[in-house]
């Protein structure tokens, strides 16, 4: 597919299968096109040409099959509403009116808290979280609407590396769980060395995908690039890096 | 007082207008639209004034240009640095045509000075009987939008996912927005509807960690303002310079002052405490 934004064409020509459990690391710097890719994933862009199907069917706007956790926007500090309230709209958020409080409706979203481990805090206005806790909050908030696809959108900008770390592992752990399918959007992906299956890699609008053997690679990525780079390896660390000319390879 | 007929109209108008304000208010300061809820009023203001020009009821010439410009803001645009220049766009040229009225008119009558600073102890039965009509109408509206509305305040991409269309949802809200603006002009003037709009609101949103305990809050302090500034206006008819009342407006905005003053205070206080039973342990 090929997605077209104005008169700017976003992604040129991508063709990816994912099967239904993977993980799948969508890797890209700013303005390659990752969002874009999400939100047509969503059904709220149209590809300007191709199809995007999810089992089988085109995409819909509000498939509560996929679950969507939305690059982290700054929560205003001083913003009356609770960790669970956030979380609360996982269930029916998007419905008219108030939402009746009940047990059954409170069980359901502690269930979710406590699944991404954030009782404790869950009380407390979300703005005055940490950026750890609240992106906890985020993927319990999309728990609630039972998912069989996650989509997470640079759910690791603004965090240290451990919680970083901590919040991968917290959704492989729940992918393998629920058997959900992840696409996980970031620019670096050494945190998620241990845990995808395969990398799609997206350069100023063209994507590679294999695993990270087969993608990673200074001949894949330089083509990618349109310019050459080199790939440093650190222990089991990759260093993606703009190559220098002068000592270019052949 | 009470006995007077005046000071009842004005009282239940000013209550009306104080809840609809105080809920309104709490998804202004949430969705940081203050400046769009100052700039419907002004464009209200035009309305007005060109309507008692023509010789109308100045509510209706508020309530149709508040929400005509609502509409226009919103489809200028909605994402918020966008909204910031179509609502500054919007109100220069309504502010332009404002006081192109008000120049035409003060040739003739000094009418306008009654939409500046409000004439809340000159509401007719029938401005009553709308203003009750249309503010429980905008109510109930507030409360079928609510959810939706609350979500695409937070986190407008996830709710977007979700169906939840944010174009939609936020000219509805700004078309609500502006109907709570115009009721509320009329009252105690366009000067200083944003100060009942946001005064309340934002002490109420410090004080509370829930949304509807936000909304709750504020609508109790809005009618505390409003009882308040309604009492004082009527008593400082005695008070010097004598012979006149001062205006509504003018206890409005200190009082509302006064509540967002009181309220940072504390949560100051109640931050510090937190701090010092925090070194204490």
């Amino acid at each position: 597919m090929s997605v077209r934004l104005g008169d700017r064409v976003v992604l040129h020509d991508i063709t990816f299968d994912v099967e239904a459990g993977e993980f799948i690391g969508i890797i890209g710097s700013n303005g390659a096109g990752k969002t874009t890719l999400l939100r047509t994933l969503l059904g709220l862009i149209r590809p300007s040409s191709g199809t995007v199907s999810i089992f089988g069917r085109p995409v819909r706007r509000g498939n509560r099959s996929i679950g969507y956790v939305a690059q982290r926007t700054v929560v205003d500090p001083d913003l009356p509403l609770r960790g669970s309230d956030y979380v609360s709209f996982g269930l029916d958020g998007e419905r008219w009116g108030f939402a009746l409080p009940s047990r059954a409706r409170s069980q359901e979203i502690a269930k979710a808290i406590e699944a991404v481990d954030a009782t404790d805090y869950a009380d407390k206005p979300i703005g005055s979280l940490s950026g750890g806790e609240q992106q906890r909050l985020f993927i319990a908030q999309v728990l609630l609407q039972q998912p069989k696809i996650l989509l997470l959108d640079e759910p690791l900008s603004n965090l240290d590396m451990r919680s970083g770390q901590e919040i991968v592992n917290l959704v492989a752990r729940l992918a393998r769980e629920r058997g959900m399918t992840v696409l996980f959007v970031t620019h670096d992906m050494n945190p998620l060395t241990g845990v995808m299956s395969r990398v799609l890699y997206l350069a100023s609008g063209h994507a590679v995908v294999g695993t990270v053997a087969d993608v990673v690679r200074e001949d894949v990525l330089s083509d990618l690039y349109g310019y050459h780079v080199d790939v440093v390896r650190v222990g089991d660390r990759v260093i993606v890096v703009a190559g220098d000319e002068s000592c270019a390879h052949p | 007082m009470l006995v007077d007929p005046e000071v009842r109209a004005a009282l239940i108008a000013g209550a009306v207008v104080a809840v609809l304000c105080g809920a309104i208010g709490v998804f202004v300061v949430m969705r940081r639209a203050s400046f769009a809820g100052h700039a419907i009023t002004d464009v209200g203001f035009t309305g007005g004034a060109g309507a008692t020009l023509a010789g109308v009821s100045p509510l209706g010439g508020l309530l149709t240009f508040s929400v005509l410009g609502s509409l226009l803001i919103s489809r200028l645009g909605d994402r918020v640095r966008e909204r910031d220049i179509a609502t500054g766009t919007v109100l220069t040229v309504a502010l332009g045509l404002g006081s192109l009225f008000l120049w035409i008119q003060t040739r003739y009558v000094s009418e306008p000075a009654s939409l500046l600073f409000g004439s809340i102890f000159a509401v007719q039965a029938e401005v009553l009987h709308v203003t009750i009509v249309i503010g429980s109408a905008a109510l109930i509206a507030l409360a079928v939008l609510y959810r939706p509305l609350l979500y695409s305040t937070i986190s407008p991409d996830s709710a977007e996912a979700r169906g939840v269309s944010p174009g939609f949802i936020g000219g509805a809200f700004l078309v609500l927005l502006g109907v709570a603006v115009a009721e509320a002009a009329q009252l105690v003037g366009v000067l200083l509807t944003t100060a009942l709009l946001v005064g309340p609101a934002s002490a109420a949103t410090y004080l509370t960690k829930r949304t509807s305990a936000a909304i709750a809050l504020s609508m109790a302090i809005g009618l505390a303002v409003i009882t308040l500034s309604i009492a004082l206006a009527y008593e400082s008819y005695y008070w010097p310079p004598g012979g006149k009342g001062w205006p509504v407006s003018f206890f409005v905005g200190a009082l509302s002052l006064a509540a967002f003053v009181a309220a940072r205070a504390e949560v100051r206080r109640r931050r510090l405490s937190v701090l010092i039973d925090e070194e204490a342990e």
